[in-house]
C-alpha cells in the first residue's frame, strides 16, 4: 500500500509537472491568459507531491518492507536505523527520487517566494525547471522505478555496501545532490533569461540566493567526501583526483565562478552573457558528473550500480538539456544587451580575474577527466592522475590565489594599484618571508612550498579587507567574504603541510614492541578479534607516545562484514591540533608480528577545517544577502505604500 | 566573429555527446589479456607444492601433450567454486597442472583434502613470478598450453560449467 502511495504521488507529480512546463510556456505567448496563473500553483504542489513520495520510501526502508525490490536488494533487517535510513539514497532508484524531490522542493519555493523578477522571466524559469523535472521524472518511472514490487517478497535483504555504512558517507551524497539541484535553479533562471532577453541585476540577485546555497553544499559534500576518503579507504590520501571526486569538483569550480560573476551583475550590472553561460555550465557539470558515475564510462574506485543503459539515458537528458540550453545561448546571447564598461584594476577587472582562472582549472580538470575516453575511442588505454592536474592546475591556480590577496581591495570600477600599495606591500612582504623561510627549512617540492607561502599571504589578505573599518559596521556578506577566503588560505595551508610534511611508516611489529613515525612513538599492545551488529574485526590495540608526553590510544581494525561479505580497513586517528597521527593494521606478517601502517600528516585537519570555514563564509553571504533583499523587498513596499497614500491626498 | 564564439560552447559539447555515445555503445572489455598468449612459457622450475605431487619446470610442459596450466591458491575463495570444474575436466583426460601461489604446504594439504586434487604436478610460485612472468595478474587463471610449451589461450577468473566445452575445444585445437 505504501509503495502504490509512493508510486500514485510520482506519477501525479510528474503530470503536474507538464502541466506546469505547458502554463509557463504559454504564458510567453499570452501573458495574460488563464493558463499563466496556473504555473506557480502546479510547481507548488509538485513540489509536496515529490517530497510525499520520498517519505512513503524512506518509510518503506525504515520498516524494512522486503517485498519491494530496491529495499530487499539494497537493505537488511539487521542494519543499524539510521543506516537503514540512509539506505534510501545509497542506491541508484533511490538517489534519484531524492534529485527529483529535492528539485521539485526547490521550484515550489521559488514558486512561492520568489516575486522580484518580471512575471514572463518568472514563468520561463518555471517552465524551464518544470522541463528538466519531467525528464527525471520520466526516467525514474520508465527505467528505474524505486517501488517496483517483487513477486514473491524476499527472505531476507541483500544488505547495503558496508563501506557505505558509515555516518559521514549516510549524508554525503545528500548534500552534494542539494547543491546540484540547486545549481538547476540557476539553470532554470537562466534560461528563463535568456528566453525573455532581460538580464539585469534583479535577475542576479534572484539567482544569487540559489547559487550560493547550490554552493555552501557542494563545499560541504566535498569536504565531506574527502574526509570520508581519507579514514575510510584506509589509503592516507585525502584526494585522488578519481573521476568520481572530479565530478563533484567540477560543478564546485563553475558554482564558484558563478557566484564571483553574479556578484558582478547584481551590483555593476556588468558580465550579462558570461554568468548566463557560467549558469548553464554550472548545472552542465552536475548533470556530466552524474553521467560519468552512473553510466560505468570511467572507471573508478567508487564502485557505483554501473549500467550502460541508464547512461544511455543521462546521456539523453544531458544533449536534450545541456544542448538545448546551449543552442538557445547561441540564438539569444548576442540580443542580451552589453553590460556596463569597468576598467581592468577594478574589483570587477579581478573577479573577472578570478572567472578566467577558475574556468581554466575547470577546463583542466574536464580535460584530464574526459582524456581516458577520447583515447579509448582509438583503443589507447590511460590513466590521467596526480602528476598532471597537480602541476597544470597549479599554473592557473597560483596566480588566482595571489589575485584573490589583493581583488577585494579594489574599488568597483575604477581603481588604482597605488591607493592600496601599503597593504599589497604587506601581502607581498608577508608571502615573500614565508617562502623564503621554507626553503631554508628544508627540501620540499616547489608545490608545496609555494602553497605553504601563498596560504600564509592570503590568510594575512583576506582580512584586509576590514582594515580601517568600524567591524560593527561591515556587512554580514563582506564577512562572508573575508570568511571564507581566510578559509581558503587554511584548507591550502593544509594541503600544502600534508604534501611537505608528511611521514610513512610501514613496520612488521610483534606485541609489546614499538615503531617509530614522525613525532610519536606507538606500541603494538595487544591484538585481539571483536564483534559488531554485522561484521566481526581483528583489532590492535595501540597506545602511541607523542614526543615521550601525552598518550593517545588507537584501535585500528580490519573488519570482515557477513552481509554482503566484504573486508574492510577501519583505520584510526589520533588528532593533536598540529597534525594527525593515522594508523592503519594490515596483515599478519608471520611469526607472531603484524603489519602497521603509520602516518603522521602535520596539519592535515587544517583541509577540512579549511573547508568548513569557506562553507560557513558562504553561509555568512547568504544571510547578508537575504537580509539585504528582506529589506529592499520592506523598503519597496514602504515607498509604494506610500505613493499609493500621497495619490489619495492629491486634490483631485 | 563574437556571434561565432557564441556558438563555441555548443560546439564542443556535441563533441563530447559524439564520444560519449560512441563509448557507450562500445562493449566494455575490463579484462587485459596476457601479452604472453602466443610466446613459449618462460624458463621456469617450481619445487612441489604438495608432498603427493611433484613439482614443474618448463620441460613437464614440453612432451608434446597440451595441457591446462591453472594459477590458484588455497586462500582463494573462486578457487573453491572452481575446484568442481577442474575435477570434471580432469575426468575427461585433460592433464591440468597447478601452480600454487604465495601458499603454504598444510594450507595447500588442506585444500586438496577438502575440495579434490585434479592436479597431476603442483609447483609452488612463492613470490608470483612465474605467475607474472606469463601475465597473470590474479587467481584463480587458466592456461592453455600446448605440446611445445607455447601458451595457446588464457582464461581470466575461475572456471564456469558453461567454460568447459570452449576451453577443451582449445585444448584439441592446440593438440592438432
Amino acid at each position: 500500500m505504501i509503495a502504490e502511495l509512493g508510486l500514485a504521488a510520482l506519477w501525479l507529480a510528474a503530470a503536474l509537472a507538464a502541466l506546469q512546463l505547458i502554463a509557463g510556456a504559454l504564458s510567453q505567448r499570452d501573458e495574460s491568459g488563464e493558463l499563466a496563473s496556473l504555473a506557480r500553483p502546479a510547481a507548488i504542489m509538485q513540489g509536496l507531491l515529490a517530497g510525499f513520495a520520498f517519505i512513503m520510501l524512506l518509510w518503506l526502508f525504515a520498516v524494512t518492507d522486503l517485498s519491494v525490490k530496491l529495499v530487499a536488494d539494497n537493505s537488511h533487517s539487521a542494519k543499524p536505523m539510521i543506516f537503514k535510513l540512509a539506505g534510501t539514497w545509497g542506491n541508484h532508484e533511490g538517489s534519484m527520487l531524492l534529485w527529483v524531490t529535492v528539485m521539485a522542493l526547490a521550484g515550489s519555493l521559488i514558486a512561492l517566494l520568489e516575486r522580484r523578477l518580471p512575471e514572463r522571466t518568472m514563468q520561463a524559469t518555471l517552465a524551464a525547471q518544470a522541463f528538466v523535472g519531467l525528464g527525471f521524472y520520466a526516467f525514474l518511472l520508465l527505467s528505474s522505478n524505486p517501488f517496483e514490487r517483487l513477486p514473491e517478497p524476499a527472505l531476507e535483504g541483500a544488505g547495503l555496501n558496508p563501506l557505505l555504512q558509515d555516518i559521514g558517507l549516510a549524508f554525503h551524497p545528500p548534500t552534494l545532490y542539494f547543491g546540484y539541484v540547486g545549481l538547476s535553479v540557476a539553470f532554470s533562471f537562466a534560461v528563463g533569461a535568456l528566453l525573455t532577453g532581460r538580464v539585469g541585476p534583479d535577475f542576479a540577485r534572484a539567482m544569487r540566493p540559489w547559487v550560493l546555497g547550490a554552493w555552501i553544499f557542494l563545499t560541504l559534500g566535498i569536504t565531506a567526501g574527502s574526509y570520508w576518503a581519507y579514514y575510510e579507504l584506509g589509503w592516507g590520501g585525502w584526494w585522488f583526483w578519481d573521476p568520481v571526486e572530479n565530478a563533484s569538483l567540477m560543478p564546485w569550480l563553475a558554482a564558484t565562478a558563478l557566484l564571483h560573476s553574479v556578484s558582478v551583475l547584481a551590483a555593476r550590472d556588468a558580465l550579462r552573457a558570461w554568468t548566463i553561460m557560467l549558469g548553464v555550465v554550472a548545472f552542465s557539470m552536475s548533470m556530466l558528473g552524474t553521467f560519468l558515475v552512473r553510466s560505468g564510462i570511467l572507471t573508478s574506485v567508487h564502485a557505483f550500480a554501473v549500467d550502460p543503459e541508464r547512461g544511455t539515458f543521462i546521456l539523453a537528458l544531458l544533449i536534450l538539456y545541456v544542448g538545448g540550453a546551449l543552442l538557445l545561448f547561441g540564438l539569444k546571447a548576442g540580443s542580451v544587451a552589453e553590460g556596463e564598461r569597468f576598467s581592468v584594476t577594478s574589483r570587477e577587472g579581478a573577479l573577472v580575474f578570478n572567472n578566467v582562472m577558475l574556468s581554466a582549472i575547470l577546463g583542466i580538470v574536464l580535460l584530464g577527466t574526459l582524456y581516458p575516453l577520447l583515447t579509448e575511442a582509438f583503443d589507447v588505454r590511460v590513466s590521467v592522475g596526480p602528476p598532471y592536474f597537480n602541476p597544470v592546475g597549479a599554473i592557473f591556480t597560483i596566480p588566482m590565489l595571489i589575485v584573490m590577496a589583493i581583488g577585494p581591495l579594489l574599488r568597483w570600477k575604477g581603481d588604482s594599484i597605488r591607493r592600496i600599495k601599503l597593504p599589497l606591500a604587506i601581502v607581498a612582504a608577508i608571502m615573500a618571508a614565508a617562502l623564503l623561510l621554507v626553503i631554508v627549512m628544508g627540501d620540499y617540492s616547489i608545490l608545496a612550498m609555494l602553497g605553504l607561502a601563498i596560504a600564509i599571504g592570503l590568510a594575512v589578505g583576506s582580512f584586509m579587507p576590514l582594515r580601517g573599518r568600524n567591524l560593527r559596521r561591515v556587512p554580514i556578506a563582506t564577512w562572508g567574504m573575508v570568511v571564507a577566503h581566510f578559509g581558503l588560505a587554511v584548507a591550502l595551508f593544509g594541503m600544502a603541510s600534508e604534501s611537505a610534511f608528511s611521514e610513512e611508516r610501514l613496520a612488521a611489529v610483534e606485541i609489546g614492541q614499538s615503531a617509530q613515525v614522525g613525532p610519536w612513538t606507538v606500541t603494538l599492545d595487544q591484538v585481539k578479534p571483536v564483534a559488531g551488529p554485522n561484521w566481526t574485526a581483528i583489532q590492535g590495540d595501540l597506545s602511541a607516545k607523542y614526543e615521550g608526553g601525552e598518550t593517545a590510544i588507537l584501535k585500528p581494525q580490519t573488519r570482515n562484514f557477513w552481509a554482503p561479505e566484504q573486508e574492510t580497513t577501519e583505520s584510526t586517528l589520533a588528532t593533536r591540533w598540529n597534525g594527525q597521527l593515522y594508523a592503519v593494521i594490515g596483515n599478519e606478517a608471520g611469526q607472531g608480528r603484524w603489519q602497521l601502517r603509520l602516518w603522521w600528516k602535520p596539519f592535515v585537519t587544517f583541509i577540512w577545517y579549511g573547508g568548513i570555514l569557506v562553507a560557513l563564509g558562504g553561509l555568512l553571504a547568504l544571510i547578508g544577502r537575504l537580509r539585504g533583499d528582506l529589506k529592499r523587498r520592506h523598503a519597496k513596499a514602504r515607498l509604494e505604500e506610500q505613493a499609493r497614500y500621497r495619490d489619495e491626498e492629491a486634490p483631485v | 566573429m563574437k556571434r561565432l564564439m557564441l556558438w563555441v560552447p555548443l560546439a564542443l559539447f556535441f563533441g563530447f555527446a559524439g564520444l560519449a555515445a560512441y563509448q557507450l555503445t562500445q562493449p566494455k572489455d575490463e579484462f587485459i589479456e596476457s601479452a604472453m598468449v602466443g610466446q613459449p612459457m618462460p624458463q621456469f622450475d617450481l619445487r612441489p607444492a604438495s608432498p603427493d605431487r611433484p613439482g614443474v619446470a618448463l620441460a613437464d610442459l614440453q612432451d608434446g601433450k597440451p595441457k591446462l596450466l591453472n594459477i590458484w591458491a588455497s586462500w582463494c575463495v573462486p578457487c573453491i567454486a572452481e575446484a568442481p570444474q577442474l575435477e570434471a575436466l580432469r575426468e575427461q583426460g585433460v592433464e591440468i597442472v597447478g601452480v600454487a601461489i604465495r601458499d603454504k604446504p598444510e594450507d595447500v594439504a588442506k585444500f586438496l583434502e577438502r575440495y579434490g586434487n585434479p592436479y597431476t604436478r603442483i609447483g609452488a610460485d612463492d613470490l608470483s613470478e612465474i605467475q607474472l612472468a606469463i601475465g597473470s595478474s590474479g587467481v584463480p587463471e587458466t592456461f592453455v598450453i600446448d605440446g611445445n610449451g607455447i601458451i595457446q589461450h588464457q582464461h581470466l577468473g575461475d572456471i564456469r560449467a558453461e567454460h568447459i566445452p570452449m576451453l577443451l575445444q582449445k585444448l584439441q585445437e592446440a593438440g592438432s
